[in-house]
C-alpha cells in the first residue's frame, strides 16, 4: 500500500480529489442554502452529452477539451430547468428529473455511437460515468487543480456578498449587490464544480459530494464561515480517504468509495454533532419535556393559590 | 346546558426546538361559533392541527365528544388554509366537493351519482353552481374558498375546524361563508374559526378563542373581548383608534 | 412474433406502467424520489443476487421493493430531523447506489452482474431470453414479469384511484377522512419500485426515471382531468418507446438512450404546441387583461 502512495503519480491524483472535495464542499453549502441540493445531481447527468460530443469533435480525452463541451451541456440543462420550470405549470423537481434523465439518455445515445466508431481511442469515457481516478494524466490533474482552486479563491474573496446573497437577497440587492449577476456566477462555480468532478467521481455520484458535506457540516456549527471551512475539510478528507481506498484494487472506481466516506463522515455527525446531532437532541427533549411538566404544575399551583 | 364536544387538557406542542403551544386547555360546547385570534405566530393554525393529529402533541388530551379523536374522526370536519393545496391539480370544483365524501363512500367504491348530486347542492349552497365543471385553477381566490366550504359541507360533521377561511377573499365571498357559518351554528353544529380580522369578530363569533401561544382568554365575545384582554394577547402591538374597540387595528400585522 | 415485435411490446408495456405512476409521482411532487429510488434499486438487486445466487424475476423483485422502501423510508426519517427533503435524497441514494456498485466491482460481494447493463439496460437480449407459460407459449421472461407489474400497477391504480387523487390533492383531508396516509405513501413507493426494477433490463436505472416523469409532463400539459392524464400519459410513454426503437435502429445506437430521448421530444411539441399551457399559445394569447 505505502509503495502505491509514494508513486508520484497516486500522489497528484490523491491531492487532485482532496483539493476537489475541497471545492465541493465549499460549493454544495451555497447549494444547501439555496435549498438546491438535487440540481447538481441534475446538471451533472446534464452533462455527459456534451463529454461525448466534445470528444467526437475533437478526438481526444484530454480535460482540456471536455471540461467546455460539459460544461457547456450542463448549462444548456440548468437553463432549460429554470425555463420549463417558470412557464408552465411544472415544478421544477419534475423538470429536473427530466432533464437529467432525458440529457443523459442523449449521452448515452452518443456515447454508444462513439463506442462504435472511435476505435481503440475511446476506452475510458465509460469512466465519466462512476469516476475512475486513477485514469487521470498529469495535464488532467493541473486542469482539475487550477479550476478548483480558482472556484475556492472566488467563494473565498467574495465571502460575505455570498453570505447575504444567501441569507437575504433582497435586502442584498437593496445594498446595490446585483443579485442576476450573482446568480450567474453562482451557476457559473456549480457547474465548474460538477465538471472537473465528473472524471474522479463520475457522474452519477459527484452529486454526493456536493450534498452531503454541508448537511454533515450542519451538525457541528451554526456560523456560515465555520460551517464552509468544517464542509470543506469532510469533502477534502472524503476524497483524499476514497481515493486512496479505491487505489487499493485494480480497477476499483473511485466515486463510490469517496462516496462511502462522506456518509460515514455524514453518520457520525448525524449522532454526535453538537448542533442538533441525535444524541444532544434526545437528551435536550427529555430536559424539555420535564420543564414542561414542570410548568404545568407550577401554573396548577398558582391558579389554585389565586382561588383560595 | 350544551353537551361537551371538545375538551383539552394541558395541551402543549412544539415546532422544531421551540415551544409553540404550551399549557392549552379548554373546553368548546356544542352550538357555538368560536373565532380562534391571535397575532402571527401564536400557534392559531398549529393548535387546529394538533388538535386533529395532524401536528404530534408534547404532553396533554384532546377528547372529542367525549372519545378519542379516532374514534369519531367521521363527525370532525375541516377546512385547511386555501394555500395548503396546489390548485394546478388537473381537477374540476365538483370532484373536490366530492372528496369531502370519500370517508362515507368506503375504499374500493367510486363515487355514485347521488354522491354527485350532493356535491352539487353544496356548490349550489355556495353560488358556485355555475362552476361545477370549472377547473380548480381557474377560479378566483373567493372562489376556491368556497369549493373548500362546500366540501366541508358535504362532510357534514358535527364539529367544524376552519384555518382562515375568510382570508384573501373578496367581500361576497365573505358574507355567503359567514351566513353559512351561521346557519350551521343555528342548526346545532359546532364551528371554530382561525380568524385575523379583530373588527369583525363582535359581528361574527359568539365564542372567541384569544391565543398567543396559550389560550389567554376563552369564553362569549361580550365577556372576552374587551380591550383589555386583546392588549394581552397582542403584547404592546395594537394601535388603538379612537375608543372604540370595534376599530382596533393589529399594527405589526401584514 | 418477430423479434422486433417483441422488442415493442416490451418496451411499450414500460411506457405503460411509468405512464400510469408518473402522473402520480409528479402530482405528489415527489419526480426526483424515482431518481433515488431507480438508484438504489440496484443495491437491492445486487443483495438479492448475493443471496439466492441466481438472477432470478421473483428474488430481484422482492430485493428491489425491499431497497425503494428503504430508500423511501430514510429519505422520510432524515426529513423527518429536520434535513430539507432534497438533501435527504441525494444523501440516501447516492449512498445506497455507491454500496450497490462497490459490492458489484469489488470481490466483497463476489457479484459478476454487469453494472453497465442495469444502467444501460440493454433490450436487444430480452427476445432471446424465454421462458414457457401455459396457452400462449413461448414468452420473454423480461416481458412477462413487465407485463405482471402492469396489471399490478393497473389494478392498485383503478381500485384506489379516488384515494389516490385525495392524497396527492389534500394529504391533510385526506388523513381526517380515515385514509391510512403513511401505508399508502408505502404501497406506492413500492409500485413505484416494482415498476423500475421490471423495467430494468429494458431502459435502465436512469432512463426509466425518463419513461416515470417525462411522459406524465407532458401530459399535464395537454390536459386538466386527472383520468385523462393518466390515459394521455402512458400514451405517450407507448409513443415514446416505439419512436424510441425506430431512432435507434435508424442510427445504430442505444435502444434505452433513444427513447429517453423520444420522451423528451414529446415533452418539447407539448412545451411548444399545447393549446393551454404551450408557448406558442402564449405569445399569440393576448396579455390577460387586469
Amino acid at each position: 500500500m505505502w509503495s502505491l502512495l509514494l508513486n508520484s503519480n497516486t500522489q497528484w491524483v490523491l491531492f487532485s480529489t482532496m483539493i476537489l472535495g475541497i471545492a465541493a464542499g465549499l460549493i454544495g453549502c451555497l447549494s444547501f442554502w439555496k435549498r438546491q441540493s438535487l440540481l447538481s445531481d441534475a446538471l451533472a447527468h446534464a452533462a455527459l452529452p456534451g463529454v461525448i460530443i466534445a470528444f467526437l469533435l475533437f478526438g481526444e480525452k484530454s480535460l482540456f477539451v471536455l471540461i467546455p463541451g460539459a460544461a457547456l451541456s450542463a448549462l444548456i440543462g440548468a437553463a432549460f430547468i429554470q425555463w420549463i420550470s417558470s412557464s408552465t405549470r411544472i415544478s421544477e423537481d419534475s423538470a429536473m428529473g427530466m432533464i437529467l434523465s432525458i440529457f443523459y439518455g442523449l449521452g448515452i445515445m452518443l456515447l454508444t455511437i462513439a463506442n462504435r466508431t472511435a476505435g481503440g481511442n475511446q476506452s475510458g469515457l465509460d469512466t465519466f460515468i462512476f469516476g475512475q481516478a486513477a485514469s487521470m494524466v498529469k495535464s488532467d490533474v493541473i486542469t482539475m487543480l487550477c479550476l478548483a482552486l480558482i472556484v475556492i479563491f472566488i467563494v473565498f474573496i467574495a465571502f460575505k456578498e455570498w453570505k447575504i446573497y444567501l441569507f437575504d437577497p433582497q435586502f442584498a440587492q437593496g445594498m446595490g449587490l446585483s443579485i442576476k449577476s450573482m446568480n450567474g456566477l453562482y451557476i457559473a462555480v456549480l457547474v465548474t464544480t460538477i465538471v472537473i468532478g465528473i472524471q474522479a467521481v463520475g457522474v452519477i455520484l459527484i452529486a454526493a459530494l456536493l450534498i452531503i458535506p454541508p448537511v454533515s457540516a450542519r451538525y457541528w456549527t451554526h456560523s456560515f464561515k465555520t460551517m464552509l471551512l468544517l464542509s470543506s475539510l469532510i469533502g477534502g478528507i472524503s476524497g483524499a480517504v476514497g481515493t486512496t481506498i479505491s487505489a487499493l484494487g485494480s480497477g476499483w472506481p473511485t466515486g463510490p468509495f469517496i462516496v462511502i466516506v462522506a456518509a460515514t463522515l455524514f453518520v457520525i455527525s448525524l449522532v454526535f454533532g453538537k448542533e442538533k446531532g441525535l444524541l444532544i437532541k434526545y437528551l435536550s427533549f427529555r430536559m424539555h419535556k420535564k420543564q414542561i411538566d414542570v410548568q404545568h404544575v407550577n401554573v396548577h399551583l398558582r391558579t389554585r393559590g389565586m382561588m383560595k | 346546558m350544551a353537551e361537551t364536544v371538545l375538551k383539552v387538557e394541558n395541551l402543549s406542542a412544539s415546532y422544531r426546538k421551540n415551544t409553540v403551544l404550551y399549557d392549552v386547555n379548554f373546553e368548546v360546547k356544542a352550538g357555538s361559533l368560536t373565532g380562534i385570534v391571535g397575532p402571527n405566530g401564536a400557534g392559531k393554525s398549529t393548535l387546529i392541527k394538533t388538535l386533529l393529529d395532524l401536528h404530534p402533541s408534547l404532553t396533554g388530551s384532546v377528547n372529542f365528544f367525549g372519545s378519542s379523536f379516532k374514534k369519531v374522526k367521521k363527525r370532525i370536519g375541516y377546512v385547511p388554509q386555501r394555500g395548503s393545496v396546489d390548485w394546478d391539480f388537473p381537477t374540476n370544483a365538483l370532484d373536490v366537493v366530492t372528496m369531502g365524501l370519500y370517508g362515507k363512500i368506503g375504499w374500493l367504491k367510486r363515487p355514485s351519482r347521488q354522491h354527485k348530486e350532493q356535491a352539487y347542492e353544496a356548490l349550489k349552497k355556495m353560488g358556485m353552481a355555475d362552476y361545477a365543471d370549472r377547473q380548480i385553477s381557474q377560479l378566483s381566490g373567493g372562489q376556491q374558498q368556497r369549493v373548500f366550504l362546500a366540501r366541508a359541507l358535504v362532510q357534514d360533521a358535527d364539529l367544524y375546524f376552519m384555518d382562515e377561511p375568510l382570508v384573501g377573499v373578496d367581500a361576497q365571498t365573505e358574507l355567503a361563508i359567514m351566513t353559512i357559518l351561521k346557519e350551521l351554528k343555528k342548526s346545532g353544529k359546532t364551528v371554530m374559526v382561525v380568524h385575523h380580522d379583530l373588527q369583525t369578530v363582535e359581528n361574527y363569533f359568539d365564542h372567541v378563542l384569544l391565543l398567543n401561544r396559550t389560550v389567554i382568554k376563552h369564553g362569549t365575545t361580550e365577556q372576552v373581548f374587551t380591550k383589555e384582554n386583546i392588549a394581552k394577547t397582542y403584547g404592546g402591538n395594537i394601535r388603538w383608534i379612537g375608543e372604540e374597540k370595534s376599530h382596533v387595528v393589529p399594527s405589526l400585522e401584514q | 412474433m418477430t423479434y422486433t415485435a417483441w422488442i415493442i411490446l416490451t418496451a411499450s408495456l414500460v411506457g405503460l406502467s411509468c405512464g400510469l405512476i408518473g402522473v402520480f409521482l409528479i402530482l405528489r411532487k415527489m419526480a426526483m424520489m424515482s431518481d433515488a429510488i431507480s438508484h438504489t434499486v440496484l443495491l437491492g438487486i445486487v443483495v438479492a443476487y448475493m443471496i439466492t445466487r441466481e438472477v432470478s424475476g421473483t428474488a430481484m423483485l422482492i430485493g428491489a421493493i425491499l431497497a425503494g422502501l428503504l430508500t423511501a423510508f430514510l429519505v422520510q426519517w432524515l426529513h423527518s430531523l429536520d434535513i430539507q427533503q432534497e438533501a435527504s435524497m441525494g444523501i440516501v441514494f447516492t449512498t445506497l447506489f455507491a454500496i450497490g456498485v462497490i459490492l458489484i466491482s469489488t470481490s466483497v460481494g463476489n457479484v459478476h452482474l454487469d453494472v453497465q447493463h442495469a444502467l444501460m439496460g440493454e433490450i436487444t437480449f430480452i427476445p432471446w431470453d424465454t421462458m414457457s407459460l401455459p396457452l400462449i407459449g413461448e414468452v420473454p421472461k423480461a416481458t412477462a414479469l413487465l407485463f405482471a407489474v402492469f396489471i399490478v400497477v393497473l389494478f392498485f391504480i383503478l381500485i384506489f384511484y379516488k384515494e389516490w387523487k385525495i392524497l396527492s390533492f389534500d394529504p391533510a383531508l385526506a388523513a381526517i377522512l380515515g385514509i391510512p396516509v403513511l401505508v399508502m405513501h408505502y404501497l406506492f413507493m413500492g409500485l413505484v419500485s416494482i415498476t423500475t426494477v421490471a423495467s430494468f433490463d429494458a431502459v435502465g436505472a436512469i432512463m426509466v426515471v425518463a419513461m416515470l416523469i417525462t411522459p406524465a409532463s407532458s401530459a399535464y400539459l395537454w390536459t386538466d382531468k386527472l383520468s385523462f392524464m393518466l390515459i394521455l400519459s402512458s400514451l405517450f410513454g407507448v409513443i415514446s418507446a416505439v419512436v424510441g426503437y425506430y431512432i435507434a435502429a435508424w442510427i445504430d445506437t442505444s435502444i434505452s438512450g433513444s427513447m429517453a430521448f423520444a420522451t423528451g421530444l414529446i415533452f418539447l411539441i407539448s412545451f411548444i404546441f399545447s393549446p393551454k399551457h404551450g408557448m406558442v399559445a402564449k405569445y399569440l394569447r393576448p396579455p390577460e387583461a387586469h
